[in-house]
């Protein structure tokens, strides 16, 4: 587990992977009550202009928060502040492995109370689908 | 149709509290791959210092969106819905939602925003307790994509 020492501004994080295939998206749905269809319908995704079915922004910041909680040890209540621009898509193909989410972070300052700010990056299929992330977590010292 | 500016300040708050459950948090956890036992094992949460499970960081947006529907849909704003896209969303935590909360929620549009050919319209969701105590701020930027 990473402490608060350790975290010099400009540190960089391991990247992680994350993934979204369909029956995620209709698990999120379900769970999130986010029940717009271009979600689950590929028919209508494509009716409406888009490439095939795209994962809930919300999903993609969701994976991002597990990142946070992996880097705090495991603790989703160390993740303070966490604000996200949804820059691009994440397209999930109707197939076994769906889409990646790769995840990365670099420490960006160390604040009082043992308190990290944290820029990530999300990438899907060569996209930055996530832009201007920050995160604040808490941290052990 | 374009958004009504006269909609920015409008305040819009819950008609009754989201009650919090253990079901819902694990429910959303296993939705999104968290596997924080923290999400799913009261003892373990307790042993961390929290007084039940807690909820993943942006479970929020559950209570939030609960609220944000009654504006989205107001006739007057003009928002057309089918448009939309979500562009930003930040949250600010006093401290994890955990089971057994009873929040209320105080959605104020802070600024509508013409862009060069879409419109954003930015909302911001106070998430407190029955009791008055702060647990999060969200914000939530939409936008209308012009035609």
């Amino acid at each position: 587990m990473l402490s608060y020492d350790d975290l010099k501004p400009g540190t960089e994080l391991e990247p992680r992977t994350y993934r979204a295939t369909r029956v995620d998206l209709i698990k999120y749905a379900g769970a999130s009550g986010d029940f717009n269809i271009i979600h689950w319908n590929e028919r209508v995704a494509k009716s409406v202009g888009l490439p095939n079915v795209i994962a809930h922004g919300m999903y993609t910041m969701a994976q991002a928060g597990r990142y946070l909680t992996e880097l705090a040890g495991g603790d989703p209540g160390a993740v303070m502040e966490f604000s996200v621009r949804f820059s691009a898509m994440v397209v999930v193909p109707d197939d076994d492995q769906g889409a990646t989410i790769e995840v990365a972070g670099t420490v960006a300052e160390q604040l009082d109370g043992n308190r990290v700010a944290i820029d990530l990056t999300a990438r899907s299929d060569g996209n930055k689908v996530l832009q201007r992330t920050r995160a604040v977590i808490k941290l052990p010292s | 149709m374009p958004l009504n500016p006269d909609y920015v300040g409008r305040t819009y708050e819950s008609a009754r509290p989201y009650e919090v459950s253990r079901v819902k948090i694990a429910e959303f956890a296993a939705a999104i791959g968290e596997q924080s036992s923290y999400c799913f094992d009261e003892d373990a949460a307790r042993q961390a210092g929290y007084p039940d499970v807690i909820a993943p960081p942006t479970f929020a947006i559950v209570i939030s969106t609960a609220n944000t529907a009654h504006v989205v849909t107001d006739p007057g704003l003009g928002l057309n819905y089918s448009r939309v896209v979500h562009g930003e969303q930040a949250f600010e935590h006093s401290r994890p939602v955990h089971a057994g909360d009873r929040v209320l929620a105080t959605t104020t549009i802070e600024q509508i925003k013409p862009l060069k050919r879409h419109t954003s319209m930015t909302m911001r969701t106070d998430l407190v307790t029955v009791d008055g105590e702060h647990i999060c701020t969200a914000r939530n930027t939409l936008v209308e994509r012009g035609e």
